[in-house]
Order: C-alpha cells, then structure tokens, then sequence
C-alpha cells in the first residue's frame, strides 16, 4: 500500500518548501508536535528539537548533513516510560529508523502514536567538520546539495555513510523522496502506511507521475550498488588491519577505555552496563594477583574483553549508523570493525536491523534445525 | 638419566586448561556420574556449574579466553531435552555468535566447544574432556598469555 505524491518546490528553494510541509503539518494538526533537526542559531550545528508550537519552528533542516546524536535514543528515552500520548512526527534518517526498530523489538522505544518520517539520505559529516566548514563557508548544507546534484560523492563524508548500503529509509510511514528526483523543481513524497496515507491526504498534494517514482527507483539501485562497492572495498581493508591478536590490539592501542563508544551507541540500552556494574569493583588482590601472573598487564584493565563482549552483546542489530566512532577520542575504527563484523554475523541468520518489526531478534528466537555445525562432533 | 630425562620432559608437557561452563540438568551432572562411577579423565578441567547453557553469557566466555582459559567447555542439553524448553538452542545461536566474532578478528573460536552431553552421558563427558585436551595440546597454549597489553 504506498501512494506518491508530487511537491512543487516554491523558487528552487528546497528546504524553504519542505518548512511550509512542516508547517502545514503542525498547523492542521496532522501531528501534536515534530521532533525534527533544526539549525542552531549560531549555523554551527544541526539538532534534534521537539517542536509543539509552530511558531517555533524557526530553522527545520532536515537534510543538514550532520547528525550528532541518533533519533533513535531521542525516541526511546521519549517512548519507554509511556508511549507517547499525543501523536508525534519524528523526522529522521534510514540509520536512526533502523536502530529504533530495533529498539522497539528489544522493547525499549514504543511507536504508538509516533508517525515516522523519513529522509532519503545523502550522507553526513562528522559534527567537527561540519562545524568547520560552517564557520568557513556561510553554508555547507547548499554546498552539500550542490554537490550531490553534480552527482559527486564528497569524499570527506564519514565514512561509514560512504559505505551505507541503506540509504533509503525502511518502514517510514512518510518518505521524502530525493534520490533521483531533480529537486529544483519537485521532491517526492511517498506514503506507505494507512497513517502516512491520512497525512498525504490532507496536505492535499497532487499524485505522483510513475516516471519520477521509477526515476528514483533506478538512482537508488544504483546509490546502492556504488555503496555496496565501496563498503567491500573499505571492509577488506578493515578486515586486514585488525586480524589477528597482533594486528587487532595495534588497533586497539590508543583505546583509553572511556566507553564514549557504549554511551552513544544507539543499541547499547542496558541501564547498567556488565563494566560498570559491581564485578568490576575488584579487591586490589584481584590486579596484584593478574599482574604476578603475566609480569605486567595493561592498566585500566580489560579493554579487548570490553569490546569483545559489547559486540557480542549488540553486533547482531547494529545498523553501522557510526555514532562510536564518533565519539572515540582517538579515532579506533570501532564503526568499522563493528560493520564488518555485524555483516559476517548477522549473515548467518539471514538477519538485517531494522528491516522489519516482525523479524524476530536473531539470540531472541531459533529453529530445531539449524546450525549444526556449532556444536561439536563427538 | 633416561628415566630422569622422561621425567622432565613429562613435566615440561604442555597441560591446557579448560573452564567447563556446564549446565546443572545435564553436563554437570554427567561430570558428577561419571566421578561416582570412577570413570577417569583428565584434570584439565575446571567446572564451573550454570542452571542452564541458555545462560551462559557470551562474556563467560570471553573472561575465560582473555584470562588465559586455552579452551572453554559450554555443556548443554541435546537438542528438545532443555529443562527449560530452549535454553540451549539460544546457547547454540549465542555460541554461533561468538564465534562468527572471534573469527572475524582472527581469533581461535575453535577455543570454544559446544557439547549436548546429557545427565547420563558420564563416559561421554569423560571422553569427550580428553579429546577437548588432546585437541589443545595439539593447538598450543592460548597466545592470548603472551600479552600483557589487552
């Protein structure tokens, strides 16, 4: 059940024509409120704001290449209490709806009353580079469109949204449909939930002709193959860098053990985490004792064992949306060791974040009859 | 002097040691039976009692593995014979998780033994202890002891 719909974009100003789709939608109180990135006032940064009066919608900018924080933690500290009692539009990118499905099967977000909007995704910048190209340039968001309608891939984008084999949102009930579309004239606007159908409806927008929609269909297949391309090329690198003990505490080295990586992952939920909970309260006997055994050993203790067993705790929903990397003060590939990973792992069970709800968690379920070649042969 | 020489070699042979994560209903219970019935094997292995595989978080593993175990014993129910209906199928699909990791960093997940060992199986936790043993000593030492910086 999807509908296209076609909106004219006013004097080839893009984002000014999605504001008045904003704004129509607070106005006609289609939603209660719109949690959607808006500009600081400053330029400098693009930010997740919960906006319930319209008049407040100063600067919505929705295709900001930034992204500071993944929505889907915004969601689910929003939404696991209760669920939201008045209906929110949530406008986010396919990474951030990806990790809040799964965030809702892991039952740490509710969707109810929560319209999903999504944007197809060009890729973003890391904050400390978009922050410079702000204060170097009155404007790298047009500079970005700019770029992206020339069809170049900006090669100082993070480079985990260069390899993004996803850049389309999956399970919106609203899309905003850019990829392909020559959006000086008209973006597409596609429904395909009953709700997003309701929305499209009363914004009263004229259908969509087949040719853009197929348009778009092909400009994806081929984002995606060119993803696809370069995220094997980038993960057989990273596969060279860490194999091997020897190779994978070299990557390890500068870790100092901050955890910033945990704290911003969308997937890591647990309210106490296993390393900071009382086991890790030790008698000074315990490092002493650690110590006598092999001569020396690495102080703060336990860094391999830390990302070892976030990966097997996690990795299986991880949808490679980069946020550890991010955060790593001295730049360990988390993101990618945890996407090459992730795709060997979630492989086996024929498993992808966020693809959709009803797909049960892969260490939540099984079969009988499978893996069999995991258990030893006695 | 020979016999002396034999002895020392003896002494020198490598002895892995395993930490048996074993399931109450079954594998440790197959440990208990095949003591009782005095069936030997080796001493090796250190046991460690969990009320179900399906509990046993990856991270047990992993503290063994990085703490310098050289194999890791997971013992749990035949398939349909879980105490608690599944537990050891969402061991098997953990176990599979796990390994997919340390295989993918270059890891030995072949440190790693899933066993379906029932409560009456003791000859079989016997042999299958001295065939995990002789397959370590085979492999060597964990390398993991070499390092201090992990």
């Amino acid at each position: 059940m999807t509908r296209s719909a076609i909106l004219e974009v006013q004097n080839g100003n893009l984002i000014e024509t999605l504001n008045g789709l904003w704004r129509q939608m607070l106005e006609k109180e289609l939603v209660d409120a719109l949690l959607i990135p808006q500009e600081l006032p400053s330029g400098i940064n693009v930010v997740q704001t919960l906006v319930s009066d319209v008049q407040k919608l100063e600067s919505p900018n929705p295709l900001a290449p930034v992204m500071p924080v993944n929505t889907a933690r915004i969601v689910s500290q929003m939404t696991k209490v209760t669920p939201s009692p008045k209906k929110v539009g949530v406008v986010l990118r396919s990474c951030e709806l990806r990790a809040l499905i799964e965030l809702v099967k892991l039952k740490q977000a509710s969707l109810e009353n929560i319209v999903l909007i999504g944007i197809d995704c060009f890729g973003t910048y890391s904050v400390k580079d978009y922050k410079n190209l702000a204060q170097d340039s009155s404007s790298p968001k047009d500079a970005f469109i700019k770029a992206v309608k020339e069809g170049k891939e900006d090669p100082s984008l993070r480079q985990v949204c260069q390899m993004c084999e996803y850049p389309v949102p999956m399970n919106a009930d609203i899309t905003i449909g850019l990829i392909g579309i020559d959006f000086d004239k008209s973006i597409l606007i596609r429904a395909s939930t009953p709700e997003g159908e309701r929305i499209l409806e009363a914004l009263e927008l004229k259908d969509s002709p087949e040719t853009e929609v197929t348009k778009r269909d092909e400009a994806i297949a081929k984002l995606i193959e060119q993803r696809t391309k370069k995220r094997d090329e980038i993960l057989e690198q990273t596969q060279k860098d860490i194999s091997g003990i020897d190779n994978l505490m070299r990557t390890l080295a500068p870790c100092i053990n901050c955890h910033n990586c945990r704290d911003v992952c969308p997937l890591c939920f647990c309210k106490e985490c296993f390393f900071d909970s009382p086991t890790f309260e030790m008698e000074s006997e315990k490092y002493l004792g650690w110590s006598e055994r092999k001569g020396t050993i690495r102080m703060p203790t336990h860094t391999l064992l830390f990302h070892l067993t976030r990966m097997s705790h996690m990795v299986t929903s991880c949808v490679g949306c980069g946020m550890c990397y991010e955060a790593c003060p001295n730049e360990v590939p988390v993101a990618n060791i945890f996407r090459l990973v992730g795709l060997n792992t979630q492989k086996i069970f024929d498993y992808i974040p966020g693809r959709s709800l009803e797909d049960e968690l892969p260490v939540t379920t099984y079969q009988e009859r499978e893996l069999l070649s995991v258990p030893e042969k006695l | 002097m020979q016999e002396q020489q034999e002895q020392q070699q003896q002494e020198e042979e490598f002895e892995p040691n395993i930490v048996g994560l074993l399931c109450h209903w079954c594998t440790y219970t197959a440990a208990d039976l095949a003591g009782t019935t005095r069936t030997q094997y080796p001493t090796n292995i250190r046991p460690i009692q969990t009320m179900c595989s399906g509990m046993v978080d990856p991270v047990y593993v992993l503290w063994a593995l990085l703490g310098g175990a050289d194999g890791v014993m997971i013992g749990a129910c035949h398939p349909a014979d879980c105490h608690y209906v599944s537990g050891n199928y969402k061991c098997r699909r953990k176990t599979a998780v796990l390994k997919s990791i340390l295989n993918t960093l270059g890891l030995e997940d072949d440190r790693v033994w899933l066993c379906w060992i029932s409560a009456a199986e003791g000859q079989k936790f016997a042999d299958t202890v001295a065939k995990m043993v002789d397959e370590l000593k085979k492999k060597g030492p964990n390398p993991i002891n070499e390092y201090w910086s992990t």
